[in-house]
C-alpha cells in the first residue's frame, strides 16, 4: 500500500501528474491512497517550492514538473514500500 | 552506456540536420512562396515570405535554446537559488536574485509556493520581489525571439534593461519596508532554517532534461509563435508604410504610458506578442515605446497577479505594479531618447 500525495493548486501540470500516477499504480496492480494537496500552506509544509510535487509514504520525490512514467513506475517498483 | 546512447547519438544526428535547415531558411522560404499563386512582391507575397521564413527560423532558434537552457536549468533549481539568496541584505543580492531569476525554471503557477519558500528561509522581501520580477520578463523565450527577429543588439538592450527593472524595483519595494503589506497569514509564517544539498546530476540525465524541456516548451509555445507571427505578416504585408508613426513615433510622447496601460493588463507570452511589435516596429513605432509595450506585456499580467493575490494585500500589489510600470516607462522615454 502506496501513500502518494501529490502537490500543486489546480495547475495543468498537477492534474497530468495525478492521472498518471493513477494510471501506472492500475498498470502495476499496486493499491494506493491518493491525496490532491491543494491548499499552500499545507504544500508548504513540505518545503515545495515548485509545484507539481510528489510525495510516496511522506517522502517528497519529486518536485517542479511532470515526472517521467519511468520514474513513477521507479518509485513504486523501489524501496519505499511499508 | 547503452542508455547513454539512447540520448546523446540521436542529438549528435539532430545536429547537422539543425545546422542545414537553419543556413537554408531563405532559399527554402522562397521556394515556399513560389508555390503559392501570388506574386513575390505583392502584399500578400510579402505576408507569406514574411511567415514563411520567420516561424521556421524562430522555431528552430528556440528548439536550441530551450535545449541548451533545459541543460543549464538542471543547475539552478529553486531551492538552490533560495539557498544562495537567504540571509543577504539588500544591494548586491538583487543583482544576484534578478540574475538567477533569468536561469532559474519558473512557472508563474509556482509563484506563490515560490514566494513562501523564499520568506521562510529568510530571503529579504525586496530580493523576493526582485526575483519574481525578473523570472518572467527576462527568460530564454523572450530573448530568442528578440534575437531572432531584431538581433542581438536589441536582445542584449532587453536583458540589460529587464534587469535593471527587477534590480531596482525590488531595492525600491526592499526600501519602503512593505513587509507589513504581506497577507496576515505570510507574516506569521515562521523562519526556518533551511538545508541544501545539491543533488548531483548525471551528464544523461542533464540530457534528458534539456530534451524534456524541448517537449514542453516548444510543445506549448508553437501555437503562440505562429499565430504572432501571422498577426505579424499580415501588418507587414498589409499595413502601409509609417502607419504606426504618428501614434507609436518617437514624437509622440504619450505613446510610451499608452503601451504600458494597455500592455499591463494583457497577457501574452513574449513568444505570441514580440512578432506583433516586430512588425509594428517595422512600420514605423519607436523602440523604446514598443519594448515598454512588450516588457509591460510580459513582465505584468493580470493572471500572475491574481495568483500573487494569496499572498500580497491589494496594497502591495498595487505598489509592485506601480514601481514595476514606472521603471517600463522609464526604459521606453531613455530610449525614445536616445535613439
Amino acid at each position: 500500500m502506496f501513500d502518494v500525495k501529490v502537490l500543486g493548486g489546480g495547475c495543468s501540470n498537477c492534474k497530468t501528474t495525478v492521472k498518471l500516477v493513477e494510471d501506472v499504480a492500475k498498470e502495476l496492480g499496486i493499491e494506493i491512497q491518493l491525496e490532491k494537496v491543494e491548499d499552500i500552506v499545507d504544500i508548504m509544509t513540505y518545503d515545495v517550492m515548485s509545484t507539481p510535487g510528489v510525495v510516496m509514504n511522506g517522502e517528497v520525490v519529486h518536485r517542479g514538473s511532470v515526472p517521467s512514467r519511468s520514474q513513477v513506475e521507479g518509485w513504486f517498483g523501489g524501496k519505499l514500500e511499508l | 552506456m547503452k542508455a547513454n546512447n539512447k540520448v546523446l547519438i540521436p542529438l549528435l544526428l539532430a545536429l547537422p540536420v539543425w545546422v542545414g535547415l537553419y543556413a537554408s531558411l531563405q532559399p527554402l522560404a522562397n521556394f515556399l512562396v513560389s508555390l503559392f499563386p501570388v506574386d513575390r512582391h505583392s502584399h500578400g507575397g510579402e505576408a507569406l515570405f514574411f511567415f514563411l521564413y520567420d516561424a521556421p527560423k524562430v522555431l528552430l532558434l528556440l528548439t536550441a535554446v530551450v535545449f541548451v537552457m533545459g541543460i543549464i536549468n538542471t543547475w539552478f533549481t529553486p531551492e538552490r537559488t533560495r539557498a544562495l539568496l537567504a540571509g543577504r541584505s539588500l544591494g548586491l543580492a538583487n543583482i544576484l536574485a534578478a540574475s538567477l531569476g533569468v536561469v532559474t525554471p519558473f512557472c508563474s503557477c509556482s509563484a506563490v509556493p515560490l514566494f513562501i519558500g523564499f520568506v521562510q528561509a529568510g530571503v529579504p522581501l525586496g530580493v523576493t520581489f526582485s526575483f519574481l520580477i525578473a523570472a518572467p520578463m527576462v527568460n530564454e523565450i523572450a530573448l530568442t525571439l528578440l534575437f531572432g527577429l531584431f538581433g542581438w543588439k536589441v536582445a542584449l538592450l532587453y536583458l540589460g534593461l529587464g534587469l535593471s527593472v527587477a534590480i531596482f524595483g525590488g531595492l525600491v519595494l526592499g526600501k519602503l519596508g512593505v513587509e507589513k503589506y504581506l497577507e496576515p497569514w505570510v507574516q506569521k509564517i515562521p523562519q526556518k532554517q533551511i538545508s541544501f544539498e545539491s543533488s548531483t546530476s548525471t551528464f544523461q540525465q542533464r540530457l534528458e532534461s534539456g530534451t524534456q524541456s524541448v517537449r514542453d516548451v516548444v510543445g506549448k509555445v508553437w501555437p503562440y509563435i505562429l499565430l504572432g507571427i501571422g498577426v505579424g505578416a499580415f501588418i507587414h504585408g498589409f499595413v502601409p508604410e509609417n502607419f504606426m508613426a504618428s501614434f507609436m513615433g518617437k514624437d509622440a510622447w504619450w505613446s510610451v504610458p499608452l503601451a504600458v496601460i494597455i500592455g499591463v493588463p494583457m497577457y501574452s507570452s513574449a513568444a505570441g506578442i514580440i512578432p506583433v511589435v516586430q512588425a509594428l516596429l517595422a512600420k514605423g513605432a519607436a523602440l523604446g515605446t514598443s519594448l515598454a509595450f512588450m516588457m509591460s506585456v510580459v513582465a505584468l499580467s493580470l493572471p500572475e497577479l491574481i495568483i500573487l493575490r494569496r499572498v500580497l494585500t491589494v496594497k502591495l500589489i498595487s505598489l509592485f505594479v506601480s514601481i514595476v510600470a514606472s521603471g517600463i516607462l522609464l526604459v521606453g522615454f531613455i530610449f525614445n531618447l536616445l535613439l
